[in-house]
């Protein structure tokens, strides 16, 4: 059913269709809630808290949570877990945003040529991709941030070597079908470059998948910083994160707990809020199943 | 014509709607899809429906057959299959009456066809699911109905597959499916516009002689008032889900009298036989000389032994002269779509000569030709794919010439005044494709083709995705434009009416090759060659003498 005079517009991106779709989506709204509150807690919260990171307190070593102004309790030097956990958070969370800016740039860019340009070119972009794949990831990054020094920049780059090929694929099948369309044809005809057009014509098609690979990425590369830095090869004490939380509070298991359960929380709050906000977008930028 | 009582006994009626409403969810257009529909289909009578996209005419078909999507209601009324009323009725129920009483044939026969069956398969399960008979006697009945619809060598097809088929035999195919249970009552939508129009006019044969010989009643369900006059006894017109007229086709084509019916019909774009007053223009020159073009296109591989070549154009020579109009006419596979594209080098030309403003333009390699893209512009068929939905009005008209190194300020008042020129307003600017309709889509693929002022204009079935009246108004302005500009235009087109209208001189494709050339009036009148008297003599509702079934005024 079509014509109508000019359809009165949203006004506001919050009206739009995908906005309205992802609210009406509990699970997604509560990981976006989950997420911003964690990601809060870890920007404002070291400034709050009446304690640094690196503050040993001897005489309050092994506080359980809710000792005094230890809210989350304290580790073996006596540092509060709080103010750990929040900065944790911020190394944390940054190594996985800047992995999948990195990945989503990579994976776009030869996605995008890939599916565009087709032909030889095509086939060795994917080609490559498909080399990177049949690695197995996590023996890679081991590899990587065993022989190289692991700085934080490091470990968003190799984290990104590994992440970068599933959006690869996702944005090369994307372009493909979009290539076909008229628009591109009426692209060329007005003379634009190649470059143009694939940029700046085809790419905001193709927004939508990749803003979803994009949610799941960050997932993804916060686990894979977690697991890295539990096996001591990621980001170095005495600057925390939450892989290497975890990988101090390994011998105090049965003694105090909350050294392991309190990051290993933040990680699953991080990656499943991420998760579900990917699944949000997935269902709601996907237009079968609504009429009109 | 067929029996029909003049009385309005209830054994005469096959299928009576009355007082039908059908709700709309909220956040649509309008309330209602349909809105107090009442019309009886007579037994023995082919009853055709029309109306533009939106009037409401599919969603009823949909309501008799119980096919309704959720989201849309029966509100109010009946649907009065043989007397009784089938509104309401459990699904288990609907399904038996389904296929036995009533049965219906679509628009698109290929994805109404499962790919993965074989013809006689999807036709003998029709049978199996409703119980009939043992696999032997379907078998039977199967070949039997094949040969009904006239399906060459049925045993053959029996074992096909549909994408083997052309695009009418599949429509045969789904044809002989609803024929299956021997229905009394046969709902078709829209079942001849996915086709061409020589393949159209076996099809209405077909449907006609079918419902003669069983004495069959037809709803059949159009937007082409040449195929109501070619096939309706009655006629229900429609517009946005009411019922603005009804009554006996001739009195509705010929004495139409609601203001809607008039406007309708006289959008019909018909066979003028007579030639479009010539422009003033004194041109030495042709603005555009093709010689010898050919393309090829190949399948498969030398290698292998299994390479296939199709040559979509072959050997295609014309010229157009400054502000003249040369239409393409052709079926689907002719080689027209494919000559548009090699006129702007979109697609690569495999031999032959492109000569635009005395250049060769056929092997011009690509970045010297980017100079040359703006002089010749294109308009395309579908206004939603070529619009990219991701950019404004404002963006896709000014990013070509802001390419070409035009002045951003200088591009958006040129493309603020041109859609002021196709018919829209300055806010349209700021808007996305999606906020248009199909008629103002195109009235902006028009506006952008013409901010280069370019010289030669390829329409590629710019009018076919487009209601009548809306075509009619895009025609005028393409006209005007022309008249204004001076602009050489190469109208690719379907519809040999549609070129009359439009078009100084005609060219009629087939497989690849030009078979004949001329004015208008020539090609209408008295064609040379055979397949250009088929083409003519199947446009439904024309005769070439002049005395089609529609009497038109005007």
């Amino acid at each position: 059913m079509n014509t109508l005079a000019l359809r009165d517009r949203p006004s506001r991106w919050w009206q739009s269709r995908v906005a309205r779709r992802f609210a009406q989506h509990p699970l997604a709204l509560l990981g976006l809630v989950m997420i911003t509150a964690l990601t809060v807690a870890c920007v404002v919260g070291p400034w709050l808290l009446p304690y640094d990171i690196l503050q040993i307190d001897l005489r309050a070593r092994f506080a359980p949570p809710l000792t005094g102004s230890h809210i989350l309790g304290t580790d073996p030097l006596g540092r509060d877990l709080a103010a750990r956990l929040f900065v944790a958070g911020r190394v944390s969370l940054l190594v996985g945003f800047s992995a999948m800016l990195l990945s989503v740039v990579v994976g776009t860019v030869v996605g995008v040529i890939a599916g565009y340009r087709g032909g030889w070119l095509g086939a060795a972009l994917m080609r490559t991709v498909d080399g990177f794949l049949a690695f197995p990831s996590i023996f890679l990054v081991l590899a990587l941030s065993a022989a190289l020094q692991p700085s934080p920049l490091m470990i968003v780059v190799i984290i990104a070597v590994t992440k970068w090929m599933e959006v690869a694929r996702i944005v090369e099948a994307e372009v493909r079908s979009l290539r076909e369309r008229e628009f591109v044809l009426a692209g060329r005809m007005l003379g634009l470059s190649s470059v143009h057009i694939m940029f700046r014509e085809i790419l905001p098609n193709a927004m939508g998948p990749i803003t979803v690979a994009a949610s799941l990425t960050v997932a993804r590369a916060i686990l894979l910083e977690a697991y890295i830095s539990f096996l001591g090869y990621g980001i170095q004490p005495p600057l925390p994160s939450w892989g290497n939380m975890l990988n101090g509070a390994q011998q105090y298991l049965s003694s105090a707990p909350w050294m392991a359960i309190i990051p290993g929380a933040a990680i699953t709050i991080a990656v499943t809020s991420f998760n579900f906000i990917g699944d949000g977008l997935r269902d709601a930028l996907d237009v079968k199943g609504e009429h009109g | 014509m067929s029996a029909g009582k003049t009385t309005g006994a209830a054994q005469d009626v096959a299928l009576a709607i009355r007082g039908l409403t059908l709700s709309l969810p909220r956040n649509m257009e309008r309330a209602h899809a349909v809105s107090d529909v009442s019309f009886d289909l007579r037994r023995g009578q082919i009853l055709c429906i029309i109306g533009e996209s939106g009037s409401g005419k599919s969603v009823s078909a949909n309501a008799v057959m119980g096919l309704l999507p959720r989201s849309i209601r029966v509100t109010a009324g009946e649907i009065l299959l043989e007397g009784q009323n089938i509104v309401g009725l459990p699904p288990d129920r609907l399904r038996e009456i389904r296929g036995r009483v009533v049965s219906m044939i679509f628009q698109d026969p290929l994805s109404a066809l499962n790919p993965l069956m074989t013809v006689g398969q999807q036709v003998d399960e029709v049978l199996a699911v409703h119980g009939v008979g043992t696999p032997q006697t379907r078998r039977e009945r199967t070949l039997e109905l094949l040969t009904e619809v006239g399906l060459p060598s049925p045993e053959l097809t029996y074992q096909q597959y549909p994408f083997r088929l052309s695009g009418g035999q599949r429509q045969r195919v789904m044809i002989a499916m609803a024929l299956a249970l021997e229905p009394s009552i046969l709902i078709a939508d829209e079942p001849t516009t996915a086709l061409d129009v020589t393949t159209q006019a076996q099809i209405l044969k077909l449907i006609r002689d079918i419902q003669r010989r069983k004495n069959m009643s037809v709803m059949f369900i159009t937007h082409d008032f040449g195929v109501v006059s070619e096939i309706a006894d009655s006629v229900v017109v429609m517009e946005k889900g009411q019922i603005v007229e009804q009554g006996s086709a001739d009195k509705v084509l010929k004495t139409p009298s609601h203001p809607y019916t008039q406007r309708l019909i006289a959008a019909v774009p018909h066979l003028t036989g007579q030639n479009r007053p010539a422009l003033d223009v004194a041109a030495s020159e042709p603005v555009l000389k093709v010689e010898g073009l050919l393309k090829t296109y190949r399948s498969g591989s030398a290698f292998m032994g299994t390479l296939r070549e199709v040559a979509a154009v072959n050997e295609v020579s014309f010229d157009l002269a400054a502000g003249q109009t040369l239409g393409i006419v052709g079926e689907s596979g002719s080689g027209k779509s494919s000559l548009g594209r090699l006129l702007l080098k979109l697609m690569d030309s495999d031999g032959g000569r492109i000569v635009f403003e005395g250049t060769d333009i056929a092997r011009m390699p690509e970045p010297e030709f980017r100079r040359l893209r703006p002089r010749i512009q294109m308009v395309f068929q579908d206004p939603s794919a070529s619009l990219n939905p991701r950019s404004t009005i404002g963006r896709i008209l000014t990013v070509g010439p802001v390419a070409h190194g035009t002045p951003y300020a200088e591009a958006r008042d040129e493309a603020r005044a041109l859609l002021k020129r196709v018919g829209l307003d300055g806010g349209a600017f700021d808007r996305y494709p999606h906020e248009f309709s199909g008629g103002q889509r195109q009235r902006i693929g028009i506006a952008r083709a013409l901010m280069f002022r370019p010289k030669l204009l390829v329409a590629d079935e710019a009018v076919s995705a487009l209601d009548v009246s809306i075509q009619a108004q895009i025609l005028k302005l393409l006209d005007d434009i022309q008249r204004e500009t001076g602009v050489s235009m190469v109208f690719i087109t379907h519809d040999l009416r549609v070129a009359s209208q439009i078009c100084d001189e005609i060219v009629v494709m087939h497989k690849g090759k030009i078979v004949e050339r001329g004015q208008p009036s020539q090609i209408f009148l008295d064609p040379t060659s055979a397949y250009t008297r088929e083409l003519v003599a199947a446009i439904p509702g024309e005769r070439p003498d002049g005395g089609g079934r529609i009497a038109l005024a005007g």
